[in-house]
This record gives structure tokens, C-alpha cells and sequence, in this order.
């Protein structure tokens, strides 16, 4: 039953849309990097928006489908392929039972999303089944031989609270549906609106003017806990210490070597460098397929 | 109260005791809960960061519930209380007793004997910073922070006590161990304790 995990590639997690309410608790929201990537991979199949996939980093991933099913690749683009054969990402694609299924490293993007028709089964912690790599809650990221259960073949909804309809008012698998959307093309730099964070004030104007005056690279130390970005340094106008506060996701913190981190799904609850802007939230899922070494622009008002 | 972005407020208090008060207020059993929209609501050292979610709840409604929200500066008992017990021993206890200038058992009741309120979490889930009033245990951390504290280890650092939840490297003074669970994702309610409870520990 299910799906067998023959290589997972660098890193294969099983991501919903994240907790709500759980940072007071000390736990990270999670969830998918590219969210809108998962809910309209999970829209292809008549899933509810919030049915957990797989986020699949760098592709490399390689599995075998026990039971026949349909699903949809979202996210990033590269080659995908079913017994050998390509398939189109953005659309509904039949899966027969016994078929392997593999991810070539993206061309466009980072990180595929694999929806099954149904969603994937996972056990849910406050509200979400959604994997945390900053607190190792969550289930673990995925190795080769496990095996990745469908909630339909458990009769689950798999997450509490994002209900799967049943069988019946599923779109018939050999009804295509295809939509187009881009994942970001690595050459060419992409544009994050960014609000004034609550210690824009701990910032030289010219540090201000810095922020979105220049063009960031996302450096390969990036990870679902933070985009690290690379240019040229901010300045802090004080010194004292900050007492840890609690971070939104998005938020852009500025340690004292003036290298900001945009705060990702997994970002601590708190923390103890100012942040000077916030990217918007609807912004963030261009991040979440931003490359190594892929320029980045912020676009806002962030001065006084 | 400062904007954080588009879908946050931050809430600048004066000091530690009023962060409880405010959130106390805001989420304690006298308080009417969080309204529809609110995702988080996060206290730290100095501040309460609330969260939300703007198509459930427009801006000026959260301002709204945080400016009607009245200080709870009521006794420690107003919350929730957790009941730890320690078996106390742990490998500082005598230093933290010679950082004092008292013994052993002397720490041991005055760790027992307070009423210690969760005022924030942080580092692990389940960890959250217990204070309590005045200052008979502020002991300083150790200099060389251990690579490994055990899962149920109770610690001193500055003003705060805290369990670890789960083994991780930390410096705090350690006092004593709890068999108490502190972080069980396999609970409805996985944390044992929340911000605003009251915890109470006693000898095992």
C-alpha cells in the first residue's frame, strides 16, 4: 500500500500549510516553503488546500507507487518522469500501481511539490502533519525503504481540519487540468515587497536606503529556517543588546555582521537581532524557490 | 504598540512582570480569549508579539482587543498551576548553594517554596522560562556550558528555573531531575506547560 521511497534525494519532507498558534509554545509555524505551490498542486487533484504533500528539495527523489493513484508536481521545474516517460508538471497525471516515479534536478526553482490524489498520511502534532527541521518535530525527513502512506488508503483526512471530500466528488484522474505557472528563472533577480519592521530605527539612513537600494544574493547557507543573503553590509546606529522578542515569518533579522536572514517556515519563535523589514507574506513563496546565488531585490518603504 | 509588517503588532512593556500581566489579561481566565484571526500571541523578555491573520481580522480590530486588554497583576494562583516534582541533587546544586552562601537544603526549600510563573518559552518546545518573585536563587551560568543536558534536568540561570525538555547542550546550574514529561507530541496538549501557569515544584 502506498509509496516506497527508493532514493529521496537530498532532502524529500512531508509538508501541509504548517501550525497556527503553536509559537507560544516554542514551535515554529512550518509548513510548505512555496505554499501557494502546494495548494495548487493539491487544487489539481480536488484535495483540500491544506492535504499534505511532499516538498522535494534539488529533485533526486525516486519512488514507487504500491498503489495506483493520481497526483500533481508543482513548484519547481525540471524533468519528471513516470516508468521513464515524462510528465507535465502543473497537472493531474495518473499514476498506475508499480510505477517508479523520478525528479532530475531542477532547472527552474528549488523545490518540487508532490501531491497525491487524497493527500499523504502522516500523524498530526497541533494541527499539522507538517515536518520542523529547527525542532526535529514533525515527521523526519524521508530515507530510502520508507514507506509513505495515502490517507485515502487509511480512510484519513490525514491533517485535522482540512477535510478530504470523499471518492466521488473527485475529478474523474483522465480529466486533465493544466494551469500555467512559472517557478522564478535563476538568471534573473526576483522582487520581495518588504514593510518597516519594528526595529527599522536601529538603522543608519543610509543602511535604510541600503536595503532596497541594492540587489541581495541568496547565499547556499539558506535552509528552511532562513534565507541568508549576501551584499553589502548594513549598519546598526546602536549598540545595546536587544532582549529576545518573538519573529513573524518573513521577517528580516540583521545580526551584527549586517547580513540580514529572512526568518522561513522553520525560524525560531524568537530572537535577539533587530529586524529591520518584513517581506509580505504573499512574497514569501518566491523565496521559498530563490536558488544559491540567485539576486534578490526588496521593493518597500521601510524608511522613517 | 509597533507594526511588524503587515499581519503583526508588537507590544513594548517595561519589564518582565508586566509582559505576564499584559498577557495574562489578554489570554487569562478573566479575559474574553482571542478573537477570530489571531494566530499567535508570543511573550518575551520585554514585549508581546501578536500575530494575525488580516483577511479574518482588520488591524484596527486587533488593536482594538490589545488596547482593551486590562493588566492582570493578580497572585501567581490566578493561572493554571502545574505541580513538578524534583529529585534534587544534581551535579551544581552544591555550587549554586556556595554561590548563595547557604546549604544544600536551604536551596532545595527555597526552590520549593516559591511560586514560579512561566513567563516565556523559548530554544526547545516545551522549555519555558520560569521566574518568580525576589531574588534568593539569581545564581549566574555556568562558565563552560555542558554539550549534554539529560532530558528532566531542573535548572537555575540569572533570575529564571527551567526543565529541560529533551537532551541538549546548556549551561544552566543544575539543581535537581524531574520525571515530569515536559513535551509529548503524542498529547492532545503537548506542552506541560504554557505561558501564564503557575508551576510548583516539590521533593520527590
Amino acid at each position: 500500500m502506498g509509496i516506497v521511497v527508493m532514493d529521496p534525494g537530498p532532502l524529500t519532507l512531508i509538508e501541509d500549510l504548517g501550525r497556527r498558534g503553536s509559537a507560544e509554545l516554542g514551535l515554529s509555524p512550518s509548513g510548505a516553503l512555496d505554499r501557494k505551490s502546494l495548494m495548487l498542486a493539491n487544487a489539481l487533484l480536488g484535495n483540500a488546500p491544506g492535504a499534505p504533500g511532499l516538498e522535494v528539495l534539488l529533485g533526486g527523489l525516486r519512488l514507487r507507487f504500491v498503489t495506483g493513484t493520481s497526483v500533481a508536481v508543482t513548484g519547481a521545474e525540471g524533468r519528471v518522469t513516470v516508468n521513464g516517460a515524462d510528465i507535465d508538471v502543473n497537472q493531474a497525471v495518473r499514476v498506475p500501481p508499480g510505477a517508479v516515479m523520478a525528479f532530475a534536478p531542477p532547472a527552474f526553482g528549488i523545490r518540487y511539490y508532490l501531491a497525491v490524489s487524497g493527500g499523504i498520511a502522516a500523524p498530526s502534532l497541533l494541527g499539522s502533519c507538517s515536518a520542523d527541521l529547527l525542532s526535529g518535530e514533525g515527521p523526519p525527513p524521508l530515507k530510502a525503504g520508507d514507506s509513505v502512506a495515502l490517507a485515502r488508503d487509511n480512510g484519513s483526512a490525514g491533517s485535522p481540519g482540512a477535510a478530504v471530500p470523499p471518492m466521488a466528488q473527485l475529478p474523474a484522474p483522465d480529466v486533465f487540468r493544466r494551469v500555467f505557472r512559472r517557478a522564478p528563472d535563476p538568471d534573473s533577480p526576483i522582487t520581495l515587497r518588504v514593510d518597516r519592521g519594528p526595529r527599522a530605527d536601529w538603522f543608519d539612513d543610509a543602511s535604510l536606503r541600503r536595503l532596497t537600494g541594492q540587489f541581495w544574493t541568496m547565499s547556499p547557507e539558506s535552509n528552511r529556517i532562513g534565507a541568508r543573503l549576501l551584499g553589502r553590509p548594513l549598519r546598526q546606529n546602536r549598540t545595546d543588546e536587544l532582549p529576545s522578542e518573538g519573529a513573524v515569518l518573513g521577517a528580516l533579522q540583521v545580526p551584527p555582521s549586517g547580513l540580514p536572514t529572512v526568518f522561513l517556515a522553520d525560524h525560531p519563535v524568537t530572537g535577539g537581532y533587530p529586524v529591520i523589514a518584513v517581506v509580505r507574506r504573499s512574497d514569501l513563496d518566491l523565496l521559498g524557490q530563490a536558488r544559491p546565488g540567485q539576486r534578490i531585490r526588496f521593493l518597500g518603504a521601510i524608511g522613517a | 504598540m509597533v507594526p511588524y509588517g503587515d499581519s503583526a503588532f508588537l507590544v513594548e512593556l517595561p519589564d518582565l512582570a508586566a509582559v505576564i500581566a499584559f498577557y495574562r489579561g489578554l489570554l487569562g481566565a478573566g479575559s474574553a480569549g482571542r478573537p477570530q484571526g489571531v494566530v499567535d500571541v508570543v511573550p518575551a523578555a520585554r514585549t508581546v508579539l501578536v500575530t494575525f491573520d488580516p483577511d479574518v481580522l482588520p488591524p484596527s480590530d486587533v488593536l482594538a482587543w490589545l488596547s482593551a486588554a486590562e493588566p492582570d497583576h493578580s497572585a501567581a494562583e490566578s493561572g493554571r498551576t502545574v505541580d513538578i516534582p524534583v529529585a534534587y541533587g544534581g551535579p551544581d546544586l552544591a555550587e549554586v548553594a556556595r554561590i548563595l552562601r547557604t546549604t544544600e537544603a536551604d536551596v532545595v526549600s527555597r526552590h520549593t517554596g516559591a511560586h514560579w510563573t512561566a513567563a516565556f518559552a523559548g530554544f526547545a518546545p516545551g522549555f519555558v522560562y520560569l521566574v518568580t518573585d525576589g531574588e534568593q536563587l539569581t545564581v549566574p551560568r555556568r562558565s563552560t556550558p555542558r554539550t549534554a543536558v539529560p532530558a528532566g534536568a531542573v535548572g537555575l540561570a540569572g533570575e529564571f528555573s527551567g526543565v529541560y525538555p529533551r537532551s541538549s547542550p546548556g549551561g544552566w546550574q543544575l539543581i535537581g531531575t524531574t520525571t515530569a514529561v515536559l513535551w509529548d507530541s503524542a498529547r492532545p496538549e503537548p506542552a506541560l506547560i504554557r505561558p501564564g501557569d503557575t508551576v510548583r515544584f516539590r521533593e520527590a
